[in-house]
């Protein structure tokens, strides 16, 4: 603490210089958490995945669908503790712009089978009471300002036609992961006012293994049932169907961890460059610290603890701007399903600063912690 | 009592056969050859001589800022010569107060925080320091200039600050190098008579090295250096 009055004179002798080594950090770990947060995005599906959930969809595609029929005899299959089923309606709410997922439930068993969504109990009666109702995640609400009794009305697009719903309740979720975008309607409204080719037929199911049970056994057993029939099926957990399907969006990680290293590289320029400088312009005041009585280590110190303390207060400003930023909503207004700064990646940006902090200090600081003080008084 | 020669341990600062080569690539240079010198406490000493007389070389070994090529120094009873690095600097922090030529005060501190550097590596508490620096402020006349930068303060002022700097951990003696040399003559009488009463009233030993017979005159005894060679 006593050494804080030197450190904090230090950083603030070049003003300018020091706002712009921090500014670059402030831009760079912004830019790292809009990274982290888009990756979060991605994968959200994937870190909200049940663990003992699993998707069995049609073998030729996902968007093929699968008889109503199985539901019986995917109940039957030994470890299968719960099922329920859906389909993507891929409507429009008043303009192509618009996009939230909608999904057409078995109301009955949606909630068993994702116990991680909240509904407050008279909104679902509501629901389960209404078959032109609707529960809509509260980011979705939110947005478009739906509120309880609206009526919604969207435009087919695998089912068209209009179609008009009425907004029974609004689900909010356990973990910061969870998708609140979407929009749940009722199966069987779906099926009474689909067009007769759609009858009996689902978009895929989703299965609940009992505890103890081996998923890989259950999948075996489930797509062996249905091998050689007009409708194979393909049965996957769930983490590994949202991994297949965030897969499709390109390779996020690759191009976050480029991107990151540009950041990390360009930092340890920026601050090494800043503190190399700071160094060489003080040698004659390091040689006196030196001549006062402060060891070599003492020196190391100080001139490491400044440009961590740079590090530290750059990356922070950074993170905060970058958490700000995340907590005003979705900037792609709906393509990101969760926008939210996950607190690693938080934490990962600490540790990004600080050990641009320590790597970028550690040269200037051995320089520091070898200078010879008569060879440095002899130049003042 | 100073005196060219030593006669046993009693002295405060005792240097013998002492001498310092530095290389020039394959050239030797003897900054300092065979110096004997023995300083006992509260003296004030001047050092003389031309420029690269090894005037500043023998004030760096008697502060253990560099150590001798051959002879050994003994301060207080300790052989500094063979000290290590770390305990050299150990030792100064303890023992050895310096003043320059150029003040050589930290720009971005004010003169309080300037003054208390020293003591930031004592165990002193906050209130300790503060109330040592403001002693030592008094002492050299500075009071309400506490709160001043280097750069708000005349030259005579800041070598004030780097002598209340030098005295604030009450070392054992002073090193002062040219410490008039930047200053005009009214400013370096009032410096001199600083040091002169550090050592009359305080009771301090100060070794000084000067180019000003002026400043050399107020030294109890003042030696000459010459090519190395220190004589009366």
């Amino acid at each position: 603490m006593k050494f804080l009055p030197l450190l904090f004179a230090n950083l603030t002798r070049r003003k300018v210089r020091t706002t712009l080594t921090l500014g670059s950090f402030a831009v760079a770990l912004f830019l790292f958490c809009l990274l982290v947060t888009i990756r979060a995005a991605f994968n959200s599906g994937i870190d909200a995945a049940g663990a003992d959930r699993m998707l069995v969809i049609n073998k030729v595609s996902l968007i093929q669908p699968l008889p109503i029929a199985y539901r019986e005899k995917l109940q039957r299959v030994p470890g299968v503790q719960d099922l329920t089923y859906a389909n993507w309606f891929g409507g429009v709410y008043q303009d192509e712009k618009n996009f939230f997922a909608q999904f057409a439930i078995d109301a009955d068993t949606y909630r068993t089978v994702y116990s991680e969504f909240i509904v407050p109990p008279d909104q679902w009666q509501a629901f389960l009471a209404d078959k032109q109702g609707a529960v809509i995640g509260k980011a979705t609400a939110d947005r478009y300002g739906f509120k309880i009794g609206d009526r919604v009305p969207l435009k087919g697009g695998g089912f068209p036609g209009d179609w008009e719903f009425n907004v029974r309740g609004i689900y909010t979720a356990r973990r910061p992961s969870d998708d609140l975008t979407q929009f749940w309607f009722r199966w069987d409204y779906l099926k009474e006012k689909a067009p007769p080719w759609f009858a009996n037929q689902v978009g895929w199911y989703t299965v609940r293994i009992a505890p103890g049970s081996d998923a890989v056994k259950v999948a075996k057993s489930i797509d062996e049932i249905f091998a050689n029939s007009a409708w194979e099926t393909r049965t996957q957990t769930e983490s590994a169907f949202m991994a297949s399907f965030a897969e499709q969006m390109g390779n996020v990680e690759f191009l976050m961890i480029a991107i990151g290293s540009v950041v990390f590289f360009t930092l340890l320029l920026v601050t090494g460059n800043t503190m190399a400088t700071s160094v060489r312009e003080r040698t004659g005041e390091l040689a006196i610290l030196k001549t006062v009585g402060f060891t070599d280590a003492s020196v190391l110190a100080l001139v490491m603890i400044e440009s961590v303390l740079l590090a530290a207060i750059g990356g922070a400003l950074g993170i905060a701007a970058g958490k700000g930023f995340t907590l005003l909503g979705d900037p792609t207004k709906g393509m990101l399903v969760a926008f939210y700064l996950p607190a690693s990646g938080v934490a990962a940006g600490a540790a990004l600063s600080l050990s641009v902090g320590v790597i970028a200090g550690l040269l200037p600081a051995l320089t520091a912690m070898r200078l010879q003080v008569v060879d440095a008084l002899r130049r003042l | 009592m100073v005196q060219l020669g030593t006669n046993g341990n009693s002295h405060l600062i005792a240097a013998r056969d002492v001498a310092k080569t530095y290389r020039r690539g394959s050239e030797e240079l003897h900054v300092l050859q065979g110096v004997n010198l023995a300083v006992d406490k509260g003296e004030f000493v001047a050092f003389m001589g031309p420029s690269g007389s090894g005037k500043t070389t023998l004030l760096n070994l008697l502060g253990g800022l560099d150590v001798p090529s051959a002879g050994s120094i003994t301060v207080a009873g300790d052989e500094i010569s063979r000290l290590s690095r770390a305990k050299l600097t150990a030792w100064r922090a303890r023992h050895v107060g310096f003043v320059f030529q150029m003040y050589n005060l930290i720009p971005v501190l004010s003169a309080f925080r300037n003054i208390e550097l020293p003591l930031l590596l004592s165990p002193l508490s906050g209130a300790d320091r503060r109330q040592h620096v403001q002693t030592v402020l008094k002492v050299v006349g500075l009071e309400g200039r506490a709160d001043h930068k280097p750069r708000e303060l005349s030259g005579g002022q800041q070598q004030r600050v780097a002598i209340a700097r030098a005295i604030v951990a009450d070392p054992t003696f002073l090193l002062c190098d040219e410490p008039t040399g930047d200053l005009d003559r009214r400013s370096a009488d009032e410096i001199l008579d600083l040091l002169e009463r550090l050592v009359s009233e305080l009771g301090k030993t100060i070794l000084m090295v000067t180019h000003d017979p002026r400043a050399a005159e107020r030294a109890h005894a003042t030696l000459h250096l010459d090519k190395g060679v220190l004589t009366n």
